[in-house]
């Protein structure tokens, strides 16, 4: 059997510290081979690795079975090998053409040509039916189509073999269905795919064949019709996974968070973001808001948090009023935030990681005396919160954030925000991009803020995670809550047409 | 940790080397036969006449030793302190106005309210930018650049109106109080100009390095200088932060011209329609010291060596303005020390890399 791409006895070291130890991937001409692992297992490592970026101290690379040297992303380029990255590499003020020929402009004495690529674009975009708008700018279109233009960016090259970087996490259910289409429709085309994920489902959707690592090592490839979820998953975490976070049952006590009469409306169209929402979030019980992303949520809660202004409301912790306290205030009255876009909001990347665990807090008596930092307790602490959440790094505590994997990354938000002990933990997709084991995790310690007597309102766009881990479902429908329920008495189906605004029931 | 300073250390000095190299190539074209004695010279530089030299090259450094903390400072909290000319501007007329009106103070403390007067009076000059930029969002690049045409001819201005000197069309001078103390750093260098200056700019540099590295102010501001959003999210007043820097920032620029006209030196401050080079100075001194305050202090006293060596070329009959060309070069290459930085870097990477592969 004739390989597209192998990589073998893959070896590549940090230091002492082996990111990637002996690993083997093999991909055969037209499968989409999926490759697992929890955060920070040495996917990145691999792929990176593979495009150039890192030297292997051990191990070769065989490109149809021929042996290959790959110095740089350009040489990688010419031998066929596309990526798709998590966080796409677009430009924001150029149009969708301009993004995809960018870097290989077809040029008439000196000057553009656009016509030729712009043929060759919407030819693509036809026959895979992206229903891409060649001239329109980027920061204009979804999160969706920009990764079709990312992915029409590999077609455009002629590119043999896709990488997909955790390609569903920033997509909304229907995107990913959609998504899915398209990567069968390339492999049908003859491509391969390396679909980089920690999503069982959407890896016994489509793939062929699925590697594993766990931490740096090289577990096996398995027949994914072969293999049960949770055999993969045990596979990837090294023990046996609970899907279903454990709860018991609890009787919410006295309101923690009210919020009346919230309304958020928008400077440039004047609309309401969010519309005279009102709600509670009780002793002892998780509030999950539902809803497609881009209906308020995310204004609402920033307009609870403090980050941006609000037009009128009230908003009361334990019975007090917190409507005018400042950011700084509300988190000393114990409100507790694990932001949604972690690099903008969560942590300062260039910070280590250490100075990222006291962002919060770092003015509190223990860590400072008479305005000079106490670097010995803030390591310390540091110490203690990395042993406490298993916050993995290469040079622990001193380690820049930025340098971190995603995982990793969340992990030290929540171990800042938990920390603090909170009365209210208000949390926007906290599982965003993470892998089964630290979703197990993070759930799990949502749940621990539950049963202590704290108040969880938790915003998620995932309707299993909706189900699974609320006590109560909020429905978002342009900025209106148009569903109040429990997760016992409605079904995922019913849920959905909340969210799409054809059911209402308040 | 350790590492770091050298490869800071070692980038800046590749940077030096370079601006030195093509001050050569300069001294070639004008003159080959006196090239290589005249490169000799700007390499003695300070060293040159002995002990007056170097405490001229001390002399020189202050000020810009001042506006490079001023720019890097701002820098570290992201933000470009371009106006650090006008602030210099403002600093020193307010010391200078002090220092010749108000004479009923005694001379022992003249002088240091002169030098709080010029702090006050370019923190005001920061504080305009700054306040544009937390509230409106206005670009300080702009407003600073603005301020310093505002604060050059308003200067001008209040100096004709107020403590002008018709017949030698500058101030008047200084009452002898309002002087720095020289406290015998005159006599151990021989060097009329060089008072406590100097040292009160190191104070300076570790006054802003403690802040920078250890407070929590400091904490604050760098937050706010690396990522904005979070730092609107951990409860820091993003607002305050971004003002205090520019008027911390303007403050220090503002004591940079007191001790520049205040040091009894014979250097008046005159009505030209000139910025003063001091604040522009201070962007290739933060550049050179890659914006550390101790790298600072070395790259302000570098410069000051390097034009103390530039002005002695005039014995070798190179005009002026080659001096200055060759000066400017050397600057000019020491902008470039964040790239050498980048280089070195890389190239440690690689040949480690093939020492392990070996």
């Amino acid at each position: 059997m004739e390989y597209v791409i192998e990589m073998n006895h893959i070896t590549k070291e940090f230091g002492n510290f082996k990111a990637n130890d002996d690993i083997t991937l093999q991909v055969k001409k037209g499968e989409i081979h999926a490759l697992l692992g929890e955060n920070g297992a040495g996917k990145s490592t691999l792929m990176s690795v593979l495009f150039g970026l890192y030297r292997p101290e051990k191990g070769e690379i065989k490109i149809h079975g021929r042996p290959v040297k790959i110095d740089n992303p350009n040489a990688a380029n010419e031998l066929g090998i596309g990526m798709v990255h998590q966080h796409f590499k677009l430009v924001h003020n150029f149009t969708v053409l301009e993004s995809i020929v960018l870097g290989r402009e077809t040029v008439k004495r000196g000057f553009l040509n656009m016509d030729e690529a712009r043929k060759k674009i919407v030819a693509l975009s036809e026959r895979y039916k992206f229903q891409i708008d060649p001239d329109a700018l980027i920061s204009d279109i979804t999160v969706g189509m920009q990764q079709r233009v990312e992915i029409l960016k590999m077609l455009y090259c002629d590119n043999e073999l896709l990488i997909f970087d955790e390609p569903t996490a920033v997509l909304t259910p229907q995107e990913i269905e959609e998504l899915m289409k398209i990567m069968v429709q390339l492999v049908q085309e003859g491509k391969s795919i390396i679909f980089i994920t920690h999503k069982l489902n959407e890896i016994k959707a489509v793939a062929n064949r699925c590697t594993v690592l766990r931490k740096g090592k090289y577990i096996g490839t398995i027949e994914v019709a072969d293999t049960s979820k949770e055999g993969m998953s045990e596979m990837m975490v090294g023990r046996k996974v609970n899907f279903v976070p454990e709860k018991k049952a609890q009787t919410p006590g006295d309101p923690v968070l009210e919020v009346e009469h919230l309304t958020i409306r928008s400077k440039h169209t004047g609309k309401n973001i969010v519309a005279d929402v009102s709600f509670q979030v009780k002793r002892g019980e998780i509030v999950c808001i539902a809803g497609i992303d881009g209906n308020g949520q995310s204004e609402l809660v920033s307009g609870i948090t403090g980050l941006i202004p609000i037009t009128g409301g009230k908003i009361s912790l334990n019975g007090k009023d917190v409507t005018k306290e400042s950011i700084r205030r509300k988190c000393i009255e114990g409100f507790a935030h694990i932001p949604e876009d972690r690099h903008k909001y969560g942590l300062v990347l260039d910070y280590s990681l250490q100075e990222n665990l006291v962002l919060q807090s770092y003015y509190e008596k223990r860590f400072q005396k008479h305005g000079f930092l106490q670097f010995g307790a803030i390591r310390d602490y540091a110490q203690d919160l990395i042993q406490k959440f298993d916050i993995r790094s290469a040079h622990g505590a001193t380690s820049v954030a930025r340098g971190m994997s995603g995982g990793n990354q969340q992990k030290a938000i929540i171990a800042r925000e938990l920390d603090r002990n909170p009365e209210i933990v208000v949390a926007v997709q906290p599982v965003r991009g993470l892998d089964v084991g630290a979703i197990e995790y993070v759930h799990s310690q949502l749940i621990r803020q539950r049963d202590e007597g704290k108040a969880v309102l938790l915003v998620s766009f995932e309707l299993d995670e909706v189900m699974d881990v609320s006590d109560r479902i909020l429905v978002m429908f342009e900025g209106e809550i148009v569903a109040d329920v429990r997760p016992e008495d409605v079904t995922i189906q019913e849920l959905g047409l909340y969210m799409a605004g054809t059911k209402r029931r308040a | 940790m350790k590492k770091q300073g050298l490869l800071n250390f070692s980038a800046s000095a590749l940077a030096v080397i370079c601006g030195l190299v093509f001050g050569l190539v300069i001294l070639l074209c004008t003159n080959p036969a006196q090239a290589l004695p005249g490169l000799g010279i700007i390499l003695k530089g300070g060293f040159a006449d002995g002990m007056s030299g170097f405490g001229y090259m001390l002399y020189i450094a202050t000020p810009i030793i001042m506006t490079g903390l001023s720019v890097g400072f701002a820098f570290r909290t992201g933000l470009f302190n371009i106006g650090a000319s006008g602030q210099f501007t403002m600093g020193a007329f307010v010391a200078v106005y002090i220092g010749i009106n108000w004479t009923w103070l005694p001379p022992q403390i003249h002088w240091i309210v002169a030098l709080l007067g010029a702090a006050v009076g370019g923190a005001v000059w920061g504080l305009v930018p700054g306040i544009l930029k937390a509230f409106r969002n206005v670009n300080e690049v702009i407003s600073c650049i603005m301020m310093n045409y505002i604060g050059m001819y308003l200067v001008n201005h209040m100096i004709q109106s107020l403590i002008y000197d018709p017949l030698r069309s500058q101030t008047q001078p200084v009452s002898a109080g309002a002087n720095i103390p020289k406290a015998g750093l005159d006599q151990l260098f021989s060097s009329n100009n060089l008072n406590i200056g100097i040292l009160i700019a190191v104070v300076f540099v570790v006054l802003i390095y403690i802040l920078i590295e250890k407070t929590t102010f400091g904490f604050e501001l760098k937050a706010c200088g690396m990522n904005r959003n979070a730092s609107k999210y951990a409860g820091i007043s993003v607002k305050k932060s971004l003002a205090m820097s520019m008027v911390i920032a303007g403050a220090l620029a503002g004591i940079g011209g007191a001790l520049m006209y205040l040091a009894g030196s014979g250097k008046y401050m005159q009505v030209l329609d000139v910025l003063s080079p001091e604040g522009f100075n201070g962007i290739s001194v933060a550049l050179l010291g890659l914006s550390n305050p101790i790298g600072i202090l070395f790259a302000g006293i570098f410069i000051g060596y390097i034009t103390v060596g530039g002005n002695n070329l005039q014995l070798l009959n190179f005009g002026p303005e080659i001096i200055d060309i060759i000066i400017a070069a050397i600057i000019y290459c020491g902008a470039f020390s964040l790239l050498f930085k980048h280089l070195i870097g890389k190239l440690i990477k690689r040949t480690k890399k093939e020492e392990e592969s070996v």
